[in-house]
């Protein structure tokens, strides 16, 4: 795959069908790959990588990007392609000034998942079937695929590509996916128990806001978080209850518009598992409106943003019976 | 209260100053009706408005006055639009002072002195002016060329044309941007009337202003002569501490709150442009 | 020196928990002892020992104003003190770092009474990660510093004050064993032949300091080595020895609290005034994190870089962008 993304992005560059290539930079060790605009096809040929690490979801720099002059290729993963179908449905990006290239996709990891995964030191890595093969300081270790990947990965919800200009590799589909199992789970607690469960998780929260500038749905020009102007502006928490607010609030903003890239809970340097915010929000309004997958097309109006008759009425929320 | 330099002291605004359309000058003065602190010209202080913020200001009074600290503050933001509301007898909050101040006692002993300013960067300069004055001997003459964008944006212009203009060895030269009906002075820009003037390059010049008339001042003087270590500036950045500390205000390795915020212009050229 | 057997490991935590609040190493971070805290597998904790010191958000002080008047409230907390175990050599150099800071005139007093409140215990790194690149800062992971050291074996923990506050630990410690000194050698040497398997060598530090300022500040690389940086603040928060800090407020119950917290110059509001912005994209700001580390400080605090090599923006940061690849980027240019 990754000598067919190089291929193509030659070509785009040559043909002159993009004047600059978003993909992914190779770093030092397996895991440690870095989103990079390419322009010189040397430089590309040496260090455009594709393989499992390439996590990170370009469609949020395509914001910036199609604000320049001419056009940008992009390689997108099935999630990305849902960032980018929804960041076009909301204007952020300008779709002509893209050329969206579909890749074929069988999970990702990361350094972070690797640790979590009982691999200390990782430098290289390799998949051998559904077996990754890790050469580490002290040794190869073997890890099964499945339990290194991303929690994101582990239940995919697709791998259809959205809307991409074309393919490589094979164009994929929806899964049934236990991305949900979490949330139900913490439905059945009791309040208390809830309560618990989130002021433990977000009390490790440093605020250093990665969760927020990484998100494709968080691209306000001016956040209110950072504007003295807005009343809410916190740098750090003066208490939990900020602690908390900050990241309701922002699940409450991406409600209905965030589409489950998972980008949050890879880049928490705290490993809160804010997906979890998000795909409640995602699971109630499923409930309420009827399902909806944000960037799963490039056309549908999003629940918070149609309005029908048969809306359920706001006091709703007090009907239903919580334990 | 346990000390620390970032707790502050409780001082008094004793006399509010209308300077300009958005430009007033507060006199302020200690709980116990003394001045403060003693400062050196060119130095700093951190006031504050509990529940506004707080935000370092230049102290705009002469260290030769022996009872109060004066600040000229343009309303520009938060802190300074709160200020601009106040009524005499308010409380507010005061530390330092901060920085290194100009070197009146060292490098200007027995210099001539050329003071440039442009709009409210006379309130650094004012400091400097009034201590020069008060030691009149130990200095050559004083040449004071000032701008603003009209008459009414002058800062301290009672003081300047009643005292200043009339003292034996000060010159003035005003100049406002654009023709007035009721000015008779000059008008021009300061980088242009600078160089009309055309000054004796044995002077050493202090200069406080925009940075757009300080980069076009600092041509022209280079062009009738001068020599950038001849040339003593101003700066001001956003700072949080002014103690070296919450690290902000740096330029390259010095920290404008500090190793600032005066500085020779030759010093400028072994630092970042990033100011 | 002294030594006790690992399975009385948490008789050891109990009984220093009993005479001070003890802090140990975690996933996330330093956190209080108790009988089920899980101290981490991995060299280095999540957040760095540094908010032990210098809190992540601290008040100041407090103000109550009626009419024109403004009273001035003391809301500094009283410093208890406190051991924290299992630092290590990396982090415990952090601690130098921020002193050269926080205790310069004038000092912070309310980092003062931290540091003088807590009794460092400092554990040697039996097993360095790839990401560790300490040694190019000249810190011994087999010879850490702090109050008192520890080395682990496989079955003893030898433990050895370095300082009078570690001297006096220690003789509380009635369950401590005396041992020999030499018992630490074989681990220690051992820890050294892994040092010097790292990954992470000779990187060319030779180019900066501060008289390599004005040229690497001038850098064509910054635009590509900044280009994909999200502008969040991990790098920052979770480094040890990242210091910045604003200061704000917060009204309750009628009460103005003035508070200090971290901030990160990666943030544009860090250096924004009304009146302009002298670091206007994310390259100045970048270019600012990097450069402090690598030659402002040093140019204020007698060419002391301040990195300490502990590895966690390698691990943390959300593009991996990290100071080794600028290190080695800009390294280059000159070599």
């Amino acid at each position: 795959m990754q000598e067919m993304i190089r291929n193509k992005a030659l070509e785009l560059l040559k043909t002159g069908k993009a004047d600059r290539v978003l993909a992914w930079r190779r770093g030092a060790f397996c895991y440690d790959v870095t989103p990079a605009l390419f322009t010189d096809p040397e430089q590309l040929q040496k260090e455009l990588v594709f393989d499992l690490f390439c996590a990170p979801n370009l469609s949020k720099s395509l914001i910036a990007e199609s604000k320049k002059p001419g056009k940008t290729a992009v390689f997108l993963k099935s999630c990305d392609s849902y960032s980018l179908a929804q960041l076009c449905k909301e204007h952020r990006v300008d779709r002509e000034k893209v050329y969206a290239v579909g890749v074929e996709c069988h999970g990702t990891c990361d350094g972070e998942s690797l640790r979590a995964a009982g691999i200390t030191a990782p430098l290289r890595a390799r998949a051998e079937g559904e077996t990754l093969v890790v050469d580490t300081l002290y040794g190869e270790k073997t890890v099964s695929k499945q339990d290194a990947l991303l929690e994101r990965c582990r239940c995919c919800k697709s791998s259809r590509l959205v809307d991409c200009d074309e393919i490589l590799g094979r164009q994929g589909e929806e899964h049934d996916s236990t991305r949900f199992d979490e949330v139900r789970r913490l439905q059945a607690m009791t309040a208390r128990e809830r309560y618990d469960f989130w002021q433990t998780e977000l009390s490790r929260c440093i605020r250093c806001n990665a969760c927020r500038n990484v998100c494709p749905a968080c691209s306000c020009e001016k956040c209110v978080f950072d504007n003295p102007a807005s009343g809410v502006e916190n740098k750090g928490a003066a208490n939990s209850f900020e602690e908390q607010l900050f990241h309701i609030i922002r699940a409450f903003h991406v409600a209905g518009r965030c589409t489950d890239c998972g980008e949050c809970s890879r880049v928490c340097p705290q490993h809160i598992p804010l997906h979890l915010l998000n795909r409640k929000l995602i699971l109630d309004a499923n409930d309420l409106y009827g399902d909806y997958q944000a960037g799963a097309d490039p056309d549908s109006r999003p629940p918070m943003m149609a309005f029908s008759p048969d809306d359920p009425e706001p006091d709703v929320i007090y009907g239903r019976t919580q334990p | 209260m346990r000390h620390d330099p970032l707790i502050p002291d409780l001082a008094v605004v004793t006399e509010i100053r209308t300077d300009t359309p958005d430009v007033k000058t507060f006199r302020v003065a200690g709980l116990d009706g003394k001045k403060p602190f003693v400062h050196i010209p060119g130095q700093c202080a951190m006031l504050s408005v509990p529940g506004v913020g707080e935000a370092l200001f230049s102290i705009t009074s002469s260290p030769t006055e022996p009872d109060f600290l004066e600040f000229s503050i343009k309303k520009c933001g938060c802190v300074t639009a709160w200020l601009h509301e106040i009524q005499p007898g308010q409380q507010i909050t005061l530390r330092g002072p901060y920085g290194n101040g100009f070197p009146v006692d060292t490098a200007f002993a027995g210099k001539d002195l050329l003071f440039i300013a442009g709009g409210i960067g006379l309130a650094p300069l004012r400091s400097v002016i009034n201590y020069v004055r008060c030691y009149r001997q130990r200095y050559g003459t004083v040449d004071i060329v000032y701008g603003a964008r009209s008459k009414e944006d002058l800062v301290d212009s009672e003081e300047i044309l009643t005292r200043w203009s009339r003292e034996p060895g000060i010159n003035v030269h005003l100049t406002i941007d654009r023709p007035q009906p009721d000015w008779a002075g000059h008008v021009g820009f300061v980088p242009d009337y600078v160089k009309e003037l055309g000054f004796d390059t044995g002077k050493t010049v202090v200069m406080c202003g925009p940075p757009v008339m300080i980069k076009f001042t600092l041509a022209g003087l280079l062009s009738l002569g001068f020599s950038k270590e001849q040339i003593y500036t101003t700066f001001e950045l956003k700072m949080k501490c002014a103690l070296g500390k919450c690290g902000r205000c740096n330029i390259g390795d010095k920290y404008v709150c500090k190793d600032g915020p005066v500085f020779r212009l030759d010093q400028m050229d072994t630092l970042p442009d990033e100011y | 020196m002294k030594k006790l057997p690992i399975s009385q490991l948490n008789d050891l935590f109990s009984a220093i928990s009993r005479l001070e609040t003890l802090y140990l190493p975690t996933d996330a971070g330093f956190v209080p002892y108790s009988p089920e805290t899980a101290m981490t597998r991995r060299v280095n904790t999540g957040r760095s020992p540094k908010d032990l010191f210098f809190p992540q958000v601290e008040t100041l002080m407090g103000f109550r104003t009626r009419g024109q008047s403004i009273e001035l409230l003391d809301r500094r907390e009283e410093t208890k003190p406190f051991v924290i175990f299992g630092v290590r050599a990396c982090d415990c150099r952090s601690f130098d770092i921020l002193d050269s800071v926080f205790l310069a005139p004038p000092e912070d007093t309310f980092y003062k009474n931290r540091r003088q409140a807590g009794v460092i215990v400092t554990l040697a790194c039996n097993r360095p990660e790839e990401t560790c690149f300490c040694s190019s800062f000249a810190i011994d992971p087999a010879e850490p510093a702090g109050d008192v050291s520890a080395w682990q074996t496989e079955n003893t923990l030898y433990l050895r004050a370095n300082t009078e506050k570690g001297e006096k630990l220690l003789a509380q410690l009635s369950l401590l064993q005396d041992a020999d000194p030499e018992q630490i050698v074989p681990l220690q040497e051992q820890i050294r032949q892994s040092v010097m398997r790292l990954p992470i060598q000779e990187l060319p530090l030779e180019q900066f300091g501060a008289a390599h300022m004005m040229e690497r500040f001038s850098s064509e690389k910054w635009d590509e080595l900044s280009q994909s940086c999200l502008g969040c603040g991990s790098c920052t928060y979770v480094c040890p020895t990242c210091q910045c800090y604003d200061i704000k407020e917060f009204t309750a119950n009628g009460e103005i609290q003035r508070y200090r917290c971290w901030d990160s110059c990666m943030y544009s509001d860090f250096t924004q005034m009304s009146a302009g912005q002298p670091r206007p994209t994310q390259k100045e700001r970048f270019r600012q994190r990097f450069l402090h580390k690598l030659c402002y400080h040093p140019a204020n605090h007698g060419g002391e870089f301040s990195c300490v090599g502990c590895g966690r923006c390698l691990q943390k940061c959300p593009i991996h962008m990290n100071i080794v690849k600028v290190i080695r980027t800009l390294g280059e240019e000159d070599a």
